[in-house]
């Protein structure tokens, strides 16, 4: 597969390492009332479509950027990249 | 031996000979012959025995679809099992065998087999090896494995070397016969970058085995003339004996270019095959067609070959298998074979062709009927026809041409879950919608079987998929004849038909398995093993589906078919692992020390990619135990120094440094003084254990975090998913900087005389404490940083300094430490070292234990949120009977106590039900003078004293131990702090 990076343009999916679900984002408040259902759902249960996928990728033997990666799970398309970063930021993760 | 069969013309030189031996045997043949070609022109038709029943068989094609005719090339180490004699290129001092024949190739005792082929139906390993099951390893499995298989390996070591490579194009173009060089031609004279890969020797495809005319030419001559132009543009790369053998993701393709395959021995400095990534911006499967066989009675006798390879043969290499030949045809292409073969001079016993209406020829006999059995025990003599008016006739022939029309060559549209379409004008599966993305298929593989369409759509292909404009290049004229076929797949009524020649699969097996009520494709595949093997069913797959699809009265597009995945034609281990073998696998990391330690004659042992010292051993010791004892006795009474460089080193800074360490570690690190170091526990999310190590504060916005080796990779990017995931607003960067920085342990009571030699600084207890952390000088100006840790439990320091200087430092310390002896320690002795100590390690931190096992439950902070902090409280990882980890000694000093042995309590059986624990590290501590060992025991910080029962059913080990505090060598502490 290629990866088209936003900051570096293709690269071979050989240089990334693959973590998954990109909702491992979406890390619960350890504060909340209900702290250790939100942890336990976001710790075991993932989504697995056969279809469009938000995945998180490292890149790894490259500028160490994680990414989220949309992609087809069924026919390995990959419709849009963005820095991980970015992502987090625009769901209201900050500090 | 003369090459008695050998006709004129032909694309050979004739002016070269080149020597060979088959099975011993010495004959001639011509640069330009395969293997297949050269035996042929000598008359051997005999070349191997098929898979199951040992029956001889002879070449059945002349490409890479070969399922019969696979030899062992080469000898010695070069030996290549299963090698196509139709693809092998002849050259002078060839050297092959014969291959799955017990005694000779024309006595194989194992023919035996034939005789009871009414036993060794389709299922019959399933049906026969059942029972008793006592027999399936000693019995059974080693006759099937002496049975199984074709070729054998030379099991020495390749002496080859194998590369691999990459490549970048606009279009790739697979296959360079008519389709693919008008291709080719229209996209090169357009500018584009264009790979045009064949896996033959000679481009030009089925030009080369023709006789037609293309434009005022031959096919062959034109396909010269192009080649040349081709080769004339600096856009356009022409990859001969180039295999594209898979369609990947987003237009990567794989290649097997055969660089040296060709050769006696590799060129020096040349690799044997190369495994070319290419990536493609567009490409065009022009990869051609395939004939196919008919089924009929004994249709497998050596001479009985597809009627196109008789015709490449007789076109291409100047030779036909015998001086007779008959056709059995279901289609006009069948006579194309008889008219090229009559013009070359050889018989035709007659053209037997299922339809009514077929050409007739003022040459040769031409018979309405079917072929009903065939004669020869090692070879052809003759075929039986049964006349459409109900005679019999039989023909005279050594070779026979089966005509059973054409399959596009669909496999590389497959790879990416793509399915064929029937196309009943050509009664063949060609392409459908479903390309690997950028793909367009051109020529006879999309079906366009005539030479005209094979131009024409080549060139439009190239048009449509670049998006030229203008007109076409113009199109030389050629022949353009109309598919004309009768569907025909089997002789009704015949027993020993053979569909696939690899596998001894019959027309009866498929009937078999129908009856026995496996009777989708796929299953059809697997009960009779229609389509496996190095094949792949290339020339069988069409008529095992055409049967099922009678039997079930259905069409054949209504059974559907098995589609293919890569490779397309068989692909050795080696090119696929290139030079990544023997020592070459991984890349191999050093330690700056390396040169030094190797000097020492010390022994290594690898550590993930790392080469660690292990230990060193010296004059008059013989056993690994005797120079780490020494080295253990030694540390602790005056000073060792140990390379530790290899633990991963993370530099941390930025104003949220502090913070960010909150997150990641379960333990606090935002009240950590500057110039002090703190041991941290990192959790997974989970709540299990994922590494551990040191944050050293050398400024208020500055950390150096270390992990342990084998974690440095997977900690570093889990530090990164915080950072850039998490926590994208933190102002906190991070660096690899593990091999910046050459590192190493200096302990012992001696080791403060010692650094102070060395170091700039004042390293009194009072200026320098335990757990301090500075960046110093040493040397009178090197800078270096100190941390006061210690892994040993003595008195102990760690001092790193830039890479370039690591081996300075390590010569300098044991100048400097001569006066104390000092000793260079290796990875066994810290080992033994750190489990005196009980501190845990990667046996501990086993990716199943948490903090709470490890003795750190109280260490995960409930005052702040970090990574696990939630889930480490889950119910389930949380009171009673939790392992804890504890320390373990023999009750009988003499006894040793093996890691990974379990514990069990006194007088209770031996068995799973009553385990309560499991040894992690266990050593023998010169300093106690017995074994010691840690692990994890159920409510173990409760038991201290209790003895148990320790067992290792697999070693034959059951002592009896007692439990102490894994805290084996100065439990309080008090040498850290001196």
């Amino acid at each position: 597969m290629i990866i088209d990076h936003p900051l570096l343009g293709p690269r071979d999916a050989a240089e990334f390492t693959y973590m998954g679900d990109a909702k491992l984002i979406d890390r619960p408040d350890w504060q909340s009332d209900t702290a250790a259902q939100d942890f336990y759902e976001y710790g075991y249960l993932r989504d697995n479509p056969a279809g469009w996928h938000d995945e998180l990728w490292f890149h790894e033997a490259g500028d160490r950027s994680w990414l989220v990666v949309t992609r087809n799970t069924v026919t390995h398309e990959i419709s849009k990249v963005a820095l991980a970063r970015d992502v987090a930021r625009a769901k209201g993760r900050s500090k | 031996m003369t090459q008695v069969n050998r006709l004129t013309g032909g694309q050979i030189d004739r002016d070269t000979t080149c020597n060979f031996t088959f099975d011993g045997k010495a004959y001639s043949g011509h640069p330009g012959d395969t293997l297949a070609s050269a035996l042929l022109a000598n008359g051997v038709r005999l070349m191997g025995r098929s898979f199951k029943y040992h029956r001889p068989r002879g070449v059945l094609t002349a490409g890479s679809e070969e399922p019969n005719a696979l030899v062992e090339l080469r000898g010695g180490a070069r030996q290549e099992p299963n090698t196509r004699t139709t693809t092998t290129e002849l050259y002078d001092g060839l050297f092959a065998r014969s291959q799955n024949r017990l005694g000779s190739l024309k006595f194989d005792l194992l023919a035996i087999n034939d005789r009871f082929s009414n036993f060794l139906t389709a299922g019959f390993y399933y049906k026969t090896f059942m029972w008793p099951a006592a027999f399936w390893e000693k019995v059974y499995e080693p006759i099937i494995r002496n049975a199984a298989g074709l070729g054998s390996l030379s099991l020495k070591d390749d002496p080859d070397v194998y590369d691999k490579g990459f490549l970048h194009c606009d279009l790739l173009i697979i296959g360079a016969g008519p389709a693919g060089l008008m291709a080719a031609l229209t996209a090169g004279r357009a500018g584009a970058d264009v790979i045009l890969a064949d896996e033959d020797f000679v481009l030009g495809g089925r030009l080369n085995s023709e006789t037609l005319i293309v434009g005022d030419e031959t096919g062959a001559d034109w396909a010269t003339k192009v080649i040349a132009e081709l080769a004339g543009l600096p856009n356009v790369r022409i990859m001969p004996r180039t295999t594209v053998i898979g369609a990947f993701d987003h237009g990567i393709y794989g290649a097997v270019e055969r660089v040296s395959d060709h050769l006696h021995t590799p060129d020096a400095g040349k690799p044997r095959q190369i495994l070319w990534r290419l990536y493609t911006k567009q490409t065009i499967l022009a990869a051609g067609a395939i004939e196919r066989p008919i089924a009929f009675e004994n249709n497998d006798r050596p001479g009985i070959m597809l009627a196109s390879a008789l015709r490449t043969y007789a076109n291409r290499f100047a030779v036909t298998a015998d001086k007779r030949v008959a056709i059995f045809t279901n289609n006009d292409d069948g006579h194309r074979t008889a008219a090229d073969l009559h013009a070359k001079g050889v018989k035709i016993s007659a053209v037997v062709d299922v339809r009514p209406d077929a050409p007739r020829s003022m040459d040769y006999e031409v018979l309405h009927g079917e072929i009903v059995d065939t004669k020869g025990r090692l070879g052809l003599t003759f075929a039986e026809v049964k006349l459409a008016d109900g005679n019999r006739r039989t023909l005279e022939c050594g070779a026979l041409g089966m005509s059973g029309g054409w399959n596009p060559n669909v496999h590389m549209t497959c790879h990416q879950r793509g399915r064929p379409v029937w196309n009943a004008d050509i009664a063949a599966f060609v392409p459908g919608a479903d390309l690997p993305a950028g793909m367009v298929v051109a020529g006879a593989a999309n079906g366009d079987l005539s030479t005209a369409g094979a131009l024409r759509s080549g060139a439009l292909a190239a048009k449509q998929i670049l998006g030229l404009k203008g007109r076409l290049p113009k199109m030389p004229e050629a022949e353009d004849a109309p598919v004309n076929l009768k569907p025909f797949w089997y002789v009704e009524g015949c027993s020993r038909a053979w569909l696939d020649q690899q596998n001894d699969v019959t027309v009866k097996d498929v009937k078999l398995s129908y009856q026995e009520g496996f009777r989708s494709v796929e299953h059809l595949k697997r009960y009779t093993t229609l389509g496996m093997a190095t094949d792949q069913g290339k020339t069988s797959n069409m008529g095992g589906l055409a049967i099922m699809a009678e039997l079930a009265g259905k069409t054949i597009p209504e059974v559907g078919t098995t589609i293919f995945r890569p490779p397309y034609t068989p692909t050795a281990i080696g090119v696929l692992g290139g030079r990544h073998r023997g020592q070459d696998f991984h890349p191999k990391r050093l330690t700056p020390s390396h040169t030094w330690a190797t000097e020492q004659g010390a022994v290594f042992v690898e550590v993930g990619n790392w080469l660690r010292a292990q230990w060193f051993p010296r004059a008059g010791e013989t056993t690994w135990r005797e120079s780490v004892d020494r080295e253990v006795l030694a540390t602790r009474k005056s000073v060792g120094v140990c390379d530790v460089t290899t633990l991963g080193k993370v530099d941390v800074q930025g104003t949220d440094a502090a913070a960010f360490l909150n997150k990641i570690y379960c333990n606090g690190f935002a009240l950590l003084a500057v110039g002090k170091t703190r041991y941290g526990l990192m959790l997974r999310e989970d709540g299990i254990a994922m590494d551990d190590g040191t944050a050293a504060r050398l400024a208020e916005d500055h950390f150096v975090v270390t992990t342990t080796t084998a974690n440095a990779l997977p900690v570093y990017r889990h530090m990164e998913f915080v950072r850039q995931c998490l926590y994208p607003d933190m102002d906190v960067q991070l660096i690899s900087t593990t091999e910046a920085w050459a590192q190493y342990a200096v302990a012992g009571p001696n080791s403060r005389k010692l650094l102070s030699k060395i170091v700039d600084q004042d390293l009194s207890n009072e200026a320098f404490p335990f757990m301090a952390c500075a960046n110093i000088t040493i040397c009178g100006g090197l800078r270096a940083r100190l941390f006061r840790i210690s892994f040993s439990g003595e008195l102990a320091y760690e001092i790193a300094v830039p890479t370039a200087y690591g081996d300075a430092l390590m010569r300098r310390i044991i100048e400097a430490g001569a006066e104390f002896d000092v000793t260079p320690y290796g990875t066994e002795a810290l080992g033994v070292m750190r489990i005196e100590k009980g501190h845990a390690a990667g046996n501990e931190l086993n990716g199943t234990t948490t903090a709470l096992n490890l003795g750190m439950g109280r260490m995960v902070s409930k005052k702040k949120d970090s990574i696990g902090s939630t889930l480490s409280e889950r119910e389930g990882l949380n009171g009673e009977g939790q392992l804890h980890q504890v320390g373990i000694k023999p009750v009988d000093p003499n006894d040793a106590i093996p890691a990974g042995a379990h514990l069990i309590s006194a007088g209770l059986p031996v068995d799973a039900e009553h385990d309560q624990g499991y040894i992690t590290s266990a050593c023998y501590s010169p300093n106690l003078g017995h074994a010691i060992a840690i692990g994890f025991l159920k409510d173990g910080a409760h038991r201290m004293g209790e003895t148990m029962q320790l067992v290792s059913p697999l070693t034959r080990v059951h002592v009896d131990v007692e439990i102490t505090s894994a805290h084996f060598i100065d439990p309080e502490g008090a040498r850290l702090r001196a």
